[in-house]
């Protein structure tokens, strides 16, 4: 596929996507949108607006709402108020516009969450034979590219319970990726693997990040988004605290909140 | 100082001190203690039954029992043996036990799904029912159905009468009973095309959906057929079936099929105390599946019922089936209460009857106790297997 690209707003790769206005039409918009646990008000007032082909990192504190939010937009969460709007559908209690939105948005977790009942290519497969409709031949042979692209084909037809856990999270990938999914969200990746596995799990990503795909992340990587984020997004107590390019991001952040959280992750 | 050597073997310790020897011990202690214990008792018996002029064996089965049974699904009256009452009993207690099996299923999934609704009436109604029921002891669940609601049923002459056909009164349910009359074959033949389609229709949408990935709506279509072709061979074959209506013949009805209160109120009993620990399991099962299986599912655009289907419960299976096996277990077992109301079970009849009029106790408790092991060792077998099916590899 393509090669990472550091100004992607302004070469748009018209081949890696059906979609002609990658890079210039927004493809997620959030507006003013607040959310509660009860009395808790977890996410205050987040505006953001994503293009295609966009890549985004979002960090921040732990508690600091990061998971939350990404996880309200494909409504694994609900809002309780304000806008989303993704892929020109807007997120409502509609269950249809919900599943819609769920087909065209890829999610991939801290913890995996492949299912252990089923092999990996049967894991793979789901989702595409029973909600896209795709003849099994197809589905599997669109699983097998995917999983060659995550490097882990001659797993196929293992379970996930026999697999590392940089290996499951490989997987994870490419099951999302099976559905062709027009954004991908991944809620802290790397989180949960030994050291030596989270390289194997970030070179996946890269690669996809480099194939013009929108991609949401929450993650503590830095380097990751140094190297592909287009923009760096810092979230603290359930707000947008600042909003940048890495570069700027890493060497000059304006909020004190910014300052010394990037202290703290970056000392040693 | 003693001189070390360091050829040998490290120093064993002394024999009662070595744990491997103690296990050989122990053991040959307990197999001796239990035949020991074994020959006591039958030693016991048999000198005890000898002083008593008591015969043993199995020869009193075919003498004739000449006791009647209010219920039997084998051919059976007052001339015939003792071996009989066994089969007699047995076929009661299988059926008391199956219809069981199936409503406490049946009940105990959809209480335990109710259970976690998020419809707050539903949940709430479900968590009573399981609370109540399963607290009250069986045996006084048994006599509320028997006593207090089936026995205040009207008489035979007030019976409660649904259009001539259906009468419910305190002896029982009357249902008609269908009588099959000339060409009824043309029937059973469309009940086996309807069969055999279904099966068919099932292969080739499974087939397609492999080939094409579309998805054939395979149940509507079946209950349909299922329905259809054997109600439209009937009316071909010109309704060759009469029923036999029951009806008042002096004090009680005659005709149609009876459903005794007996086996109504131990039938009742039995689903629903059974299919309230069944909610619970079947509740637990479901919780066991961690969120991130369904959040992973909706993630991938899979709809509420294809996530409960697909990802949730055949993973809820595999923790719920083995507390499902012991409560089938002790679903069989606790129909032998049934001697508490008069059904005739296998304790009833058999260890009741036969044995006070034969007083073969050592036989007939043997027996009976066989029967049970063997039902219980197959229910397990079964479920294992079923079980074996469904679980989870790893490594």
């Amino acid at each position: 596929m393509g090669k990472p690209m550091t100004e992607q707003t302004q070469t748009p790769e018209t081949q890696s996507s059906p979609s002609t206005d990658v890079g210039k039409s927004d493809i997620i918009r959030v507006e003013g949108m607040h959310k509660w646990y009860g009395d808790f008000h977890v996410l205050k007032d987040l505006n953001l607006t994503v293009r295609h082909g966009e890549r985004i990192v979002i960090c921040g504190p732990s508690g600091s709402g990061k998971s939350t939010f990404i996880r309200c937009i494909n409504r694994l969460e609900e809002h309780q108020q304000g806008k989303i709007i993704v892929d020109d559908v807007e997120l409502t209690d509609d269950v249809r516009q919900i599943d819609s939105v769920r087909r065209e948005v890829g999610m991939v977790f801290q913890h995996f969450n492949l299912f252990p009942h089923l092999t990996v290519l049967e894991n793979c497969c789901l989702s595409p034979i029973w909600v896209r409709k795709t003849p099994r031949k197809e589905a599997e042979a669109t699983a097998m590219e995917y999983l060659e692209r995550v490097k882990i084909p001659d797993q196929a037809n293992k379970f996930p319970g026999q697999l590392s856990g940089g290996q499951q999270q490989r997987v994870a990938i490419a099951r999302a990726l099976c559905m062709k999914p027009k954004i991908m969200l991944f809620d802290e990746p790397t989180s949960a693997l030994d050291p030596e596995m989270i390289k194997e799990v970030l070179d996946v990503m890269i690669e996809l990040a480099g194939s013009g795909m929108t991609m949401l992340c929450v993650t503590h990587e830095m380097g990751f988004a140094k190297t592909v984020a287009d923009r760096v997004i810092f979230m603290d107590g359930g707000e947008i605290v600042e909003e940048a390019p890495p570069h700027d991001f890493f060497t000059n952040p304006q909020e004190p909140r910014t300052q010394k959280f990037l202290k703290q992750i970056l000392q040693h | 100082m003693k001189k070390q050597t360091f050829d040998s073997k490290p120093a064993g310790p002394k024999p009662w001190y070595d744990p491997r020897v103690r296990a050989i011990f122990f053991q040959v202690v307990a197999i001796a203690l239990v035949f020991w214990g074994g020959w006591v008792l039958i030693d016991n018996t048999l000198s005890n039954m000898e002083s008593r002029g008591i015969s043993t064996g199995f020869g009193f089965l075919d003498e004739s029992a000449g006791f009647g049974i209010i219920m039997s699904l084998v051919p059976y009256d007052a001339t015939m043996s003792y071996g009989r009452t066994f089969w007699v009993g047995l076929t009661n207690t299988l059926l008391v036990s199956a219809m069981g099996v199936v409503t406490a299923t049946i009940l105990g999934f959809i209480i335990g799904v109710a259970r976690l609704s998020s419809n707050w009436l539903v949940a709430k109604v479900s968590l009573a029912y399981i609370e109540v029921i399963r607290n009250i002891p069986l045996l006084l669940q048994i006599f509320f159905w028997y006593f207090a609601v089936l026995s205040s049923l009207p008489s035979p002459r007030q019976s409660v009468d649904v259009g001539g056909a259906f009468f419910l009164n305190n002896r029982g349910l009357y249902v008609p009973e269908p009588v099959t009359q000339d060409g009824f074959g043309l029937v059973w033949g469309g009940i086996l095309a309807a069969i055999a389609a279904v099966i068919g229709i099932r292969i080739w949408a499974k087939r397609r959906q492999l080939a094409t990935g579309a998805i054939f709506p395979t149940f509507k279509v079946g209950v349909g057929i299922l329905f259809l072709v054997p109600i439209m061979s009937y009316f071909l074959a010109g309704q060759p079936l009469e029923w036999d209506l029951p009806a008042l013949k002096g004090f009680n009805f005659g005709g149609g099929i009876s459903i005794i209160p007996e086996l109504a109120a131990l039938w009742i009993a039995l689903s629903l105390y059974t299919a309230s620990f069944i909610a619970e399991i079947v509740r637990s099962g479901i919780l066991s599946v961690s969120k991130g299986q369904t959040e992973a599912s909706k993630a991938l655009g899979l709809p509420n019922g294809l996530t409960l289907r697909l990802v949730v419960i055949p993973q809820a299976m595999r923790v719920i089936i083995p507390p499902l096996t012991s409560q089938y277990l002790n679903l069989v077992k606790n129909s032998s209460l049934a001697t508490a109301i008069g059904y005739p079970d296998l304790v009833a009849v058999f260890m009741g009857t036969t044995l006070n009029q034969t007083g073969q106790a050592v036989e007939v408790v043997a027996i009976t106790m066989a029967v049970y092991l063997t039902i219980s060792l197959l229910i397990s077998l079964f479920m294992n297997i079923y079980n074996r099916a469904v679980a989870i590899k790893e490594r």
